[in-house]
């Protein structure tokens, strides 16, 4: 299968913690890798790396084939890049719409318009009314943002991500603090989400993850300590005895 | 970013259809504009020549605090430097008419070039002026936030406002008189009234300019960079960019707000460049309400006249006025347009 993205022997240091230590991973067309460790095994780091929003100490970041190490977080975007924040960066005083047509300007590179509304140009709303539909919003299009609910906001994340078209996602902890009830709802959403752009998914639920990834690996201590499908992952002994423990 | 607390918009409960109070903030734009027509045709009538060059005032301000809310109110960029572009509009009409005047060609290579009485080339000469300067502070300054832009721009300032002082060619700390004020195609300037059409003539077009840009791609990308800019950066656009755009834009207008200044004075000097000034463009918008559309205007409309009937009471003024902004700042929601209209809606 070809693969959408990859790392090479990615390594990050915060002075004497080792926080990405040699990571290599792939994504490839059309599945969800999950990405899993304990607190600060350095998940959200990682992600960052490949965002761009960090640079390694050593090691690249490829994208279709191009190596995007260099490049900043604009650019990796424009190239493709999706990511979702473990933390919602939202624009809270706007309308959820205005959110996702900030997602739509910047996939049609617009920003350099002074007079026409964004809201008037049919195409940049169709295309951020479409994502609003697909995550479930859109009746609540002309809502503040702060006045959403914790799980609302997840979703409009996921809806901003999927405005811009992307070639991968990068997801982290989209399930974050959903509940199982919401976590079970994203489920479908993501699968379904596969098919258009394969995900790299960094999330703590285990049913979700067992449920959703093609393929898991497993970090821990900033080291991919396994990679593989969900069954060898719950068989494989180092795995259970650094951060399943009895859970699997 | 620290520096989103002044700028932006306070939510609204109701989202975009929401309240009457709405309706208030558009019929109080509308009265103001109504006062601001009305009270200098009053005033022809009457013949209170002083009332028109107040209002004349109050509108230069407002036009400059319209630039710098471009800034502030939609870029969340607190610049404590916004008289240097004032300064530099006033130093380009000066400047071009000191020439004129005196006739000393301002430069005789690669053509002659007299200087300018022409309102029209002025005014290209303040913007294009202005906006150059705004774009290289910019530059240099937009990579910090928070307190620290505060101080560059502070001190960016302090440079232009000394260097006024030491520029002896162009009268130094005296500043340079312009005897006759500078002509407009087809219209009288010296003619109190006509003048001050031209001055809300250009502050028209700034509230139209912002009303647009705040709705257009730009304004709501730049909006959203002032409240979230990783996101903005993880859409692909850089907030930088953005903001660059916004400080040049805004320094351009403010720029222009300076040359009608001068030529209102006939007179220009380096406190146009100050940092007083520089802070009192940010409580006009303050004053009138962050966020709002009009705030600059009410802002700017209030400061005159308080400037005018408590300056004539006591020196102390400023105290008076000091009290009334920490009061509006306290308990207004959003300066005294949110006091009359209730709370901002969120920008559609
Ligand atoms: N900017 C930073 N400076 C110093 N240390 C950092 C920085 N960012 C992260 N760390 C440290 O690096 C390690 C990895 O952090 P990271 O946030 O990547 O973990 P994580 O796997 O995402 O954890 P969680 O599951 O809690 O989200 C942690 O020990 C964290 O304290
Ligand atoms: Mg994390």
């Amino acid at each position: 299968m070809t693969e959408i993205l990859s790392t090479r022997g990615l390594c990050k240091a915060f002075g004497a913690l080792t926080a990405t230590d040699d990571v290599s991973l792939t994504l490839r067309a059309g599945e969800i890798h999950a990405l899993i460790g304990p607190n600060g095994a350095g998940k959200s780091t990682l992600i960052a790396q490949i965002g761009g929003a960090l640079s390694p100490d050593r090691g690249q970041v490829f994208l279709d084939g191009e190596d995007v190490t260099a490049l900043p977080v604009p650019a990796r975007a424009r190239k493709g890049l999706a990511r979702t924040f473990q933390i919602s960066q939202l624009a809270q005083q706007d309308t959820v719409l205005q959110n996702v047509l900030l997602a739509a300007i910047g996939a049609a590179r617009q920003p350099w318009r002074f007079w026409r509304p964004a809201l008037s140009d049919a195409a940049l709303r169709g295309r951020a009314e479409a994502a609003l539909t697909r995550v479930g919003l859109e009746d609540h299009a002309a809502t503040v943002t702060a006045e959403l609910s914790h799980g609302q906001r997840r979703l409009l994340e996921i809806a901003v991500a999927l405005t811009l078209s992307p070639k991968a996602f990068l997801m982290d902890e989209p399930m974050a603090g959903l509940g199982a009830e919401g976590a079970a709802r994203l489920v479908p959403l993501l699968r379904d989400l596969k098919a258009e752009a394969p995900i790299l998914l960094v999330e703590h639920d285990m049913d979700a993850v067992f449920a959703l990834a093609d393929r898991i690996s497993v970090l821990v201590s900033g080291r991919v300590i396994a990679t593989g499908t969900a069954d060898e992952i719950r068989r494989n002994a180092a795995v259970r005895a650094a951060y399943l423990g009895d859970a699997a | 970013m620290s520096t989103g607390q002044i700028g932006g918009q306070p939510p609204n409960p109701r989202g975009i259809f929401g309240p009457k109070k709405q309706g208030r903030e558009a019929l109080l734009n509308a009265l103001v504009l109504l006062g601001l027509v009305i009270v200098p045709l009053w005033a022809v009538m009457a013949d209170e020549p002083f009332t028109i060059t107040l209002v004349t005032r109050a509108v230069i301000f407002a036009l400059a605090a319209v630039g710098l809310n471009i800034a502030l109110g939609l870029g969340g960029l607190v610049s404590l430097g916004h008289a240097v572009f004032f300064g530099i509009g006033g130093y380009a009409m000066g400047i071009l008419a000191w020439h004129a005047q005196n006739y000393v060609p301002l430069f005789e290579w690669p053509v002659l070039f007299e200087g300018t009485k022409s309102m029209p080339v002025i005014w290209a000469v303040a913007v294009l002026a202005s906006a150059l300067a705004a774009f290289c502070i910019g530059l240099l300054s937009l990579r910090t936030s928070g307190v620290y832009f505060i101080m560059i721009t502070l001190a960016f300032g302090q440079m232009f406002y000394y260097f006024a002082i030491s520029w002896a060619r162009y009268g130094g700390e005296d500043g340079m008189s312009i005897y006759v004020r500078n002509g407009f195609p087809g219209l009288n300037t010296l003619d109190p009234i006509q003048f001050y059409g031209l001055c809300l003539a250009a502050l028209l077009l700034g509230l139209l300019l912002h009303a647009r840009l705040r709705r257009a791609p730009f304004g709501l990308a730049l909006n959203a960079a002032r409240q979230a800019p990783e996101r903005v950066r993880a859409v692909g656009l850089d907030p930088l960019r953005l903001r660059l755009l916004a400080f040049t834009l805004s320094g351009a207008i403010t720029g222009l707000a300076g040359a009608l200044f001068a030529d209102l004075n006939r007179f220009v000097s380096p406190t146009m460049f100050s940092w007083q000034l520089s802070g009192e463009f940010i409580v006009f918008i303050i004053l009138g309400g962050t966020a709002r559309l009009f705030g600059p205007v009410v802002g700017a409309v209030l400061f005159v006249l308080m400037e005018h009937w408590l300056g004539a009471l006591t020196e102390y003024w400023h105290i008076g006025f000091g009290a009334l902004l920490l009061l509006i700042v306290l308990f207004g929601q959003g300066g005294v347009i949110g006091l009359i209209a209730g709370k901002a809606r969120a920008h559609d």
